[in-house]
């Protein structure tokens, strides 16, 4: 039968099923092998918090969102033009995302009676049912499929059950005109040594591959050209996987040690998970007892004259205060990697939300500023961790550096850096007193007013250092009022002054004195972006600027803030940025926020910013 | 720059110039003088040591020392060490706490330091009691003492710190006093010269807030009865003139008169610091009341000593084999990860 072959410009591929099914690996697959065929790609995995949820329940669903086409892309997309369920559940969870006129591909087999039951669908069989009609459903028995692919593997039904997952990839990789090639190579490579299941999954792939091509009810397939990205070389780069290498580039640009100390904790494991596999670049992972420890740990290693960096997300890095609090009075160089979930408290681990903004910026005691920086998706994470690491060897301070759980586990096309290519970092090790007699100064400030890193093992400079109020220039305790007013005045201005060495605030889309400024930070970067551009491209004077550099904020902010007639800060908290914007410039920013535990749609800004306009 | 004559230190040279501002009186000065002491013995280089504290009195110590330090935060000490220690294996690192510091707020990090066997010597004053805080019981009080927040009496079962480090799997386990120098510096001596975590709890006098805690043991009329100093090798003896002993009968030991019960000393328990159960036996002797008839000395000097791989040095080890099987990190590759694609 003849199959027709349709160009389309741009796919949203939702991927649902149990938190057992392997969507995860299905989804990334798929996104490998666009992304190395030259789409643009952009990813939203969704997950529940349980390793494995019930089966066979709406909780228990997991989700991988894949955007990919040949226009530039920055957001994993808003509703879905195919739905992939492997079980009624999945149905359930994710049927308001697909586009009305979207296709649905499920697996009939998990769509039995138990099924049907577990996900609250009753003795109706939703694919049967009129409810639907307005998508295009195709069933796949996908179980059953594979198993009769696989009766003769000698695996049992338990195995062959698993390799389903790599029936429905081959058979979107038919779909979407994609060679099998990249996934055949990373099966051989996660199975190594087992020859049967590589056999296996590879079978199962090209089975679902053939059922395409042979079976009668798809007429249509699919071509999404490569997109025209920029010239460059490109990879793709998953968040917290660009924050691990953005931290080592640091450290060897540097040519420091390195010492990485965390707890594990969701969603911020992965980057412990990437640096321990870099031991052969020095990298020196600690896996500490608790999140204090960790934040303690770096302390010490700083103290010894190393890039010292920890991590979490919000719980753990309250328990880490207190000893961001010592660094800031030590005035010694450590990062403070905050993958952002849902809060308060343990909140949704696995769900991202940018409400932990006030927690880096003011959660300490005492005046204790800190730099805060952030970065606004996956690829976007090395450059800003990258940044963080100069600026606080370079300034002698901690810097907080701001990811969440949409852009860590998210992954676009990145045109990766060459290593000289990289600012170099220039760490202020203080030298040996020619003088023996002279007494060493630990808190003598330059120009930028940071002081030196006398590090132990140098002569002459031994001193002492602690969280008690130190006296100007020598550090020595001190409980003198004037001198306590002058050194928190002091350490403030340290950190205003990094502005002089932050590159300048500019405008991600759209041209100054507009109607409206959509201002963002973080993960929201996509959304707004596409946003703004295609309300550029109805004819709306609009733009959008995006915070990397939070505190201090460039020196020409203001500014731009004030070109705007009015300003939108779109937030996934409950209004953090906006109250900084309106006490630090007295301007009527408009909040809009969002806390689901999900990001923005490029349509709810839209919609938002065209409120605005109309108003 | 130095002089060769300048290697040459004596006890001053590791003070600073700062004023000690511990209560005239205070155990703790003791304690300062006999490192300093031993440092100096050792020919400890003051620009490769680093003293690490947490909170309390106690932890006012670095500032005292003519060495690099950090007086940090409460509890957390052991971890600024852990991660001193991973980068800087060649540095000599004491770390001074107190029991408030090291077994209330920052129990959770002794344990794991003993266990992962960082190279550092602990300092624990144990003063039974909050000084900084003007005199709240602390973790190692005995039950029953009276004191700020106990006014009716601790309710509180105490540590018993030597028995915790063992079970946390220490590598060397001492008691010292602040009172009796010379045996503190023996002591200090050979934590210094074990590699691996030393952990030496010194028994320390606070004069203001729980004055004469220590005194059975120090003060002369009872120190002969109530204390028994380990010596390895040696026959556990104590009492005026060393007349009593410890033998042991089964797994209980009994305390014997050498000449009434005509004992010879090779009868007697023989001290084997290497024997981990014999010194989980010797910190048990803490269960005995002081003031009960026929009870157990409390042991000082060197309980336990064994041999463990450090931390940083199986971390050295990691990084150096993965260097061998790996080859030194290429950070181009690195960033291109396995698949790349171009755009023309």
């Amino acid at each position: 039968m003849e199959k027709t072959l349709e160009l389309k410009k741009e796919v949203t591929i939702l991927f649902a099923g149990d938190s057992g099914d392997g969507i995860q690996l299905t989804g990334n697959q798929f996104t490998n092998t666009n992304a190395l065929f030259g789409n643009d790609v952009s990813t939203f995995p969704n997950f529940p918090a349980e390793i494995r949820a019930p089966q066979g329940t709406v909780a228990g669903v997991s989700g991988f969102q894949l955007n990919f086409g040949s226009l530039d892309l920055f957001s994993p997309g808003d509703m879905a033009d195919v739905l992939v369920v492997m079980n009624a559940a999945a149905l359930k969870a994710n049927i308001g995302n697909l586009k009305t006129g979207g296709t649905i591909i499920a697996n009939s087999s998990g769509f039995d009676k138990k099924n049907l039951r577990l996900a609250g669908y009753g003795d109706e069989n939703p694919l049967q049912a009129r409810s639907l009609d307005k998508y295009r459903v195709h069933e796949i028995d996908v179980t059953k499929l594979t198993r009769s692919a696989l009766v003769d593997s000698g695996l049992g039904t338990k195995e062959i059950d698993r390799s389903k997952n790599m029936f429905v990839l081959g058979f979107l990789y038919w779909m979407y005109s994609r060679s099998l090639e990249t996934t055949i190579k990373f099966i051989q490579n996660k199975f190594k040594g087992k020859q049967h299941l590589i056999d296996a999954n590879v079978k199962v792939l090209k089975a679902g591959y053939h059922y395409g091509d042979t079976s009668e009810t798809f007429t249509s397939r699919y071509d999404v050209k490569p997109a025209d990205l920029p010239k460059g070389t490109y990879r793709n780069v998953m968040g917290n996987q660009a924050t691990a290498l953005g931290i080592v580039a640091a450290a060897h640009r540097s040519n420091m040690q390195l010492l990485y100390a965390s707890y594990p904790i969701t969603p911020a494991s992965d980057i412990l998970h990437e640096l321990a596999r870099h031991k052969n670049f020095g990298v020196k992972t600690f896996q500490a007892e608790d999140e204090i420890a960790a934040a303690g740990a770096a302390i010490g290693a700083s103290f010894g004259g190393a890039l010292a960096v920890t991590a979490s997300s919000g719980p753990g890095i309250a328990l880490k205060t207190e000893a961001i609090g010592l660094a800031v009075m030590l005035e010694l160089p450590m990062v403070i990697v905050n993958v952002q979930r849902g809060g308060p408290s343990t909140g949704l681990p696995t769900k991202t939300e940018q409400s932990d903004l006030f927690q880096a910026l003011y959660g300490r005691n005492g005046e204790a500023q800190v730099v805060v920086i952030s970065a606004h998706s996956p690829s976007h994470c090395f450059d800003a961790v990258y940044e963080a690491c100069r600026i606080a060897v370079e300034h002698m301070t901690p810097v907080i550096f701001l990811s969440d759980g949409y852009m860590a586990n998210g992954s676009e096309p990145w045109a990766f850096p060459k290593s000289s290519d990289l600012k170099p970092i220039k760490p202020k090790f203080a030298k040996p007193l020619e003088n023996v007699e002279e007494k060493y100064l630990p808190y003598l400030r330059d120009e930028k007013l940071v002081r030196e890193w006398a590090i132990p093992g140098t002569k002459t400079l031994e001193h002492r250092v602690g969280g008690l109020e130190k006296e100007k220039d020598t550090g020595n305790v001190s409980y003198d009022p004037e001198n306590h007013e002058h050194m928190v005045k002091t350490r403030a201005a340290k950190i205003a002054k990094i502005a002089d060495y932050i590159p300048q605030q500019t405008l991600a889309a759209g041209e100054m004195d507009g109607d409206v400024l959509v201002l963002g930070w973080g993960s929201t970067y996509g959304a707004i972006k596409t946003a703004v551009n295609e309300l550029i491209a109805e004819g709306y004077k609009v733009a959008h600027a995006h915070l990397t550099y939070i505190n201090p904020m460039p020196n020409n902010i203001e500014e731009v803030l004030k070109s705007f007639k009015k300003i939108i800060i779109p937030e996934l908290n409950d209004a953090q940025m906006v109250n900084i914007i309106r006490s630090k410039f007295l301007l009527p920013a408009i909040p809009y926020n969002k806390i689901q535990g999900l990001p923005f749609t490029i349509q709810e800004i839209k919609a938002k910013v065209l409120e605005i306009l109309n108003a | 720059m130095t002089t060769p004559t300048s290697n040459i230190k004596t006890a001053k040279d590791y003070a600073t110039d700062q004023d000690v501002r511990w209560c005239p009186g205070c155990g703790d000065y003791s304690i300062l003088k006999q490192v300093q002491s031993v440092l100096a013995d050792e020919g400890v280089k003051t620009e490769d040591t680093v003293f690490i504290s947490g909170i309390g009195c106690s932890s006012r110590f670095p500032y005292y020392m003519n060495t690099y330090g950090i007086h940090s935060i409460h509890g957390r000490a052991p971890a600024l060490v852990s991660g001193l220690r991973s980068v800087r294996p060649d540095l000599s690192v004491w770390m001074i706490t107190g029991d408030g510091d090291s077994l209330s707020i920052g129990g959770n990090h002794l344990i794991h330091i003993l266990r992962r066997n960082f190279d550092v010597n602990i300092l624990l004053f144990n003063n039974e009691i909050y000084g900084l805080t003007k005199g709240q019981y602390s973790p190692t009080s005995p039950s029953g003492q009276i004191s700020k927040s106990t006014p009716m009496g601790s309710i509180d079962h105490p540590f018993n710190p030597l028995a915790l480090c063992l079970g946390a799997d220490a590598t060397f386990v001492a008691r010292a006093m602040d009172r009796d120098p010379k045996q503190l510096r023996s002591i200090l001596a050979a934590a210094n010269n074990h590699k691996g975590t030393s952990l030496v709890e010194i028994y320390q006098n606070c004069n203001v807030f729980n004055d004469g805690a220590f005194f059975v043991y120090t003060e002369k009329q009872s120190k002969p009865q109530s204390t028994l100093f380990l010596e390895h090798g040696e026959p556990l003896v104590f009492g005026e003139g060393n007349t009593k002993g410890i033998k042991l009968d089964g797994f209980k030991p009994i305390i014997v008169d050498l000449e009434a019960d005509g004992v010879l000393k090779d009868e007697l328990w023989i001290h084997d610091k290497h024997d981990q159960v014999k010194a989980l036996m010797l910190t048990r002797f803490f269960d005995d009341n002081q003031n009960a008839e026929n009870a157990l000395p409390r042991p000082f000097g060197i309980f336990y000593e064994t041999q463990r791989g450090t931390y940083e040095d199986a971390l050295h080890e990691q990084l150096k084999h993965a260097r061998e099987i790996k080859g030194e990190g290429d950070l181009d590759k690195l960033l291109a990860g396995t698949n790349t694609w171009e755009i023309n």
